[in-house]
């Protein structure tokens, strides 16, 4: 407003209406900070929670009134916890489920979306289109046929129904990547193929190291995704020796559900590699979110 | 894509004419197998179980034809009990969620300070695992010594029994549900920071009120997110399954039986495979028929800037 024009002397006084606008300005704000405080601390307090009760000893666990901070700090409940259930097995399966799931949906949805935004070849806006149809089918009309498939290949007890897919691409990744290639400068390829590159040549020397951003949000959103995977581990994976940490805590839950403290501990820990991870690749994320946001 | 096909200035010739025909089909090669092989044949696999009871002991199946059909629309009670908490759950949620983020996203759009700290702390409940965060919800809601109940104390309320009553049971879920919709926060946020102040300051000058600039100016220019938040909401909360599977079960008395959650339970508790890919099928017409219906209605309304 004219409180900020660069030739008004700096020490002039505000009249009237410019005070208002400035007091008004300033109880917006400070009414925006005081509703984000309390919202915030409401959605950090599950966090809280689960961090305090992983630290209780048992019998401060069922104390009432409850109590957020600790009267007694006790780190065992960590190391019980992995003694309770093989918990190193689980963290071990849950981690080779997210690496090879995740190398899979960046090498497959890279390869492919270059052919459906830097190639030029007839019937393929058609086909895209049909690539963005098969998001609509929900998952639960392709998991009977796909178990009865699975187990009949004997890949049943095995990662390989949750991880040999991910290397056939994936419909919103594919999108997602296409986008972002559409918007690299057509320019580099031409003068790349003047100087005789080959449509490889371009793919693996220009595309892929451009598309840097756009490969890191396919990696991130894999990475939380198979982390998180609940229905997946839980259809295949029917075997002890196999389960994830997602299907072991939950089972660990049924059996012994009063164990609150360990149970948190074992939370905590299947959480912090994802906050280790999103405090690592923060801005990529935020950015990959909204840019899926804003092309949908 | 579509326009700089009819714009020839934008399309050089070695694009027509020094390709190979097989190079695009060479790189979405792997998309074409896994298409067939994990879309096409699941799809009427899927449809062909439908019409068959299904032997899961020697993978047999047995064609009955529209048996499944006929017992789900007039035996099964639960197929009705779940369509109707699922519809419930989804249209609850949408109103909540919606109105919550945007609420949100519109305080961060302010300009406040601090804001990666504010974004950070309503995104966080995406990081946690669904597992881990539907463990400690149990625990917050537990009705004797969860957080929650524990916090209404203090202020002398007796807080209800939340997940184990078939009252509160579903108004739970979707509060924990909104609790984790922070992709949408961020999405509402790049919406706002989007609209060009220079609209709101012309509103200004012509003496526009706070609730005219949102309605006039801020809802018809984030229709775009709106659209996207509300069709990828509704056709993920149809589907929700982990969280409610986690935390109740369907139960108590299948108040929060979600139809995913006895599609699930169909399939692989009682191995009815058939009734299951039949139950599956109904659930893929009910999105698409929803998800046209959304497109037909809404996207007409969408306003994009330029």
């Amino acid at each position: 407003m004219s409180a900020m024009q660069p030739t008004a002397p700096l020490r002039r006084a505000f009249s009237r209406e410019e005070r208002n606008y400035l007091l008004r300005q300033r109880l917006k704000s400070v009414a925006a900070h005081a509703v984000l405080i309390i919202f915030g601390i409401a959605f950090m307090l599950p966090f809280v929670w689960m961090i305090s009760s992983s630290m209780k000893p048992n019998v401060d666990i069922f104390e009432l009134p409850v109590r957020l901070i600790p009267k007694t700090l006790r780190l065992e409940n960590y190391i019980d916890a992995t003694n309770a259930i093989p918990f190193w097995q689980y963290l071990w399966n849950s981690t080779y489920y997210t690496i090879f799931a995740t190398i899979g949906a960046v090498l497959s949805n890279t390869f492919i979306a270059y052919g459906f935004s830097r190639v030029r070849w007839r019937g393929r806006n058609v086909v895209f289109i049909i690539v963005i149809a098969t998001m609509m089918l929900p998952f639960q009309v392709r998991m009977i046929p796909l178990y009865i498939l699975f187990a009949r290949l004997g890949w049943l007890n095995t990662f390989l129904p949750l991880i040999v897919p991910n290397f056939f691409g994936n419909a919103f990744y594919i999108f997602l990547m296409r986008q972002f290639m559409m918007t690299l400068p057509r320019e580099l390829d031409d003068a790349a193929r003047i100087d005789g590159a080959s449509e490889w040549g371009i793919f693996w020397r220009i595309a892929v190291p451009l598309s840097k951003p756009a490969i890191l949000t396919v990696a991130i959103f894999e990475i939380i995704h198979t982390w998180h995977d609940f229905i997946g581990p839980l259809v295949y994976l029917r075997h002890p020796t196999k389960y994830t940490l997602s299907i072991g805590l939950r089972l660990y839950f049924t059996q012994y559900g009063a164990e609150w403290g360990l149970l948190m501990a074992a939370a905590a820990m299947f959480t912090i590699p994802m906050v280790i991870f999103f405090f690592f690749a923060q801005r990529s994320f935020i950015e990959g979110i909204t840019l899926t946001g804003l092309k949908g | 894509m579509f326009r700089r096909k009819r714009d020839p200035a934008s399309q050089p010739n070695s694009w027509r004419t020094d390709n190979l025909p097989g190079w695009g089909l060479f790189f979405i090669a792997p998309w074409v197998f896994g298409f067939i092989a994990f879309t096409v044949y699941p799809f009427f696999a899927s449809l062909y179980f439908s019409f068959t009871n299904f032997n899961i002991i020697n993978f047999t199946p047995r064609w009955v034809g529209l048996d499944n059909y006929v017992e789900l629309f007039t035996y099964d009670p639960l197929f009705w009990i779940s369509i109707g908490n699922s519809i419930k759950y989804a249209a609850l949620l949408l109103v909540a969620a919606t109105i919550f983020d945007i609420f949100i996203a519109y305080l961060l759009s302010l300009n406040v300070k601090f804001l990666s700290i504010y974004r950070t702390i309503f995104f966080f409940p995406v990081l946690v695992p669904v597992v881990a965060a539907s463990l400690t919800w149990i625990w917050i809601l537990n009705p004797r010594f969860g957080l929650m109940n524990g916090l209404l104390d203090l202020i002398g309320i007796k807080g209800p029994n939340w997940l184990a009553s078939p009252d509160t049971a579903m108004y739970s879920l979707i509060f924990i549900a909104v609790w984790g919709s922070g992709r949408s926060v961020i999405v509402y946020l790049s919406g706002f920071n989007d609209i060009p102040s220079q609209l709101y300051e012309a509103a200004d000058i012509d003496g526009a009120s706070g609730l005219q600039k949102f309605r006039r100016i801020t809802l018809p220019l984030l229709t775009p997110q709106i659209f996207f938040n509300v069709v990828t909401l509704i056709i993920f909360s149809l589907q929700s399954f982990s969280e409610v599977y986690i935390m109740t079960g369907g139960g108590p008395a299948n108040s929060t039986l979600l139809y995913a959650v006895n599609l699930y339970n169909r399939a692989f508790h009682d191995f009815a495979m058939g009734y299951a890919s039949a139950l599956a099928w109904i659930m893929f017409l009910l999105i698409l028929g929803l998800t046209l219906l959304i497109f037909k209605f809404l996207s007409g309304r969408v306003i994009y800037e330029r």
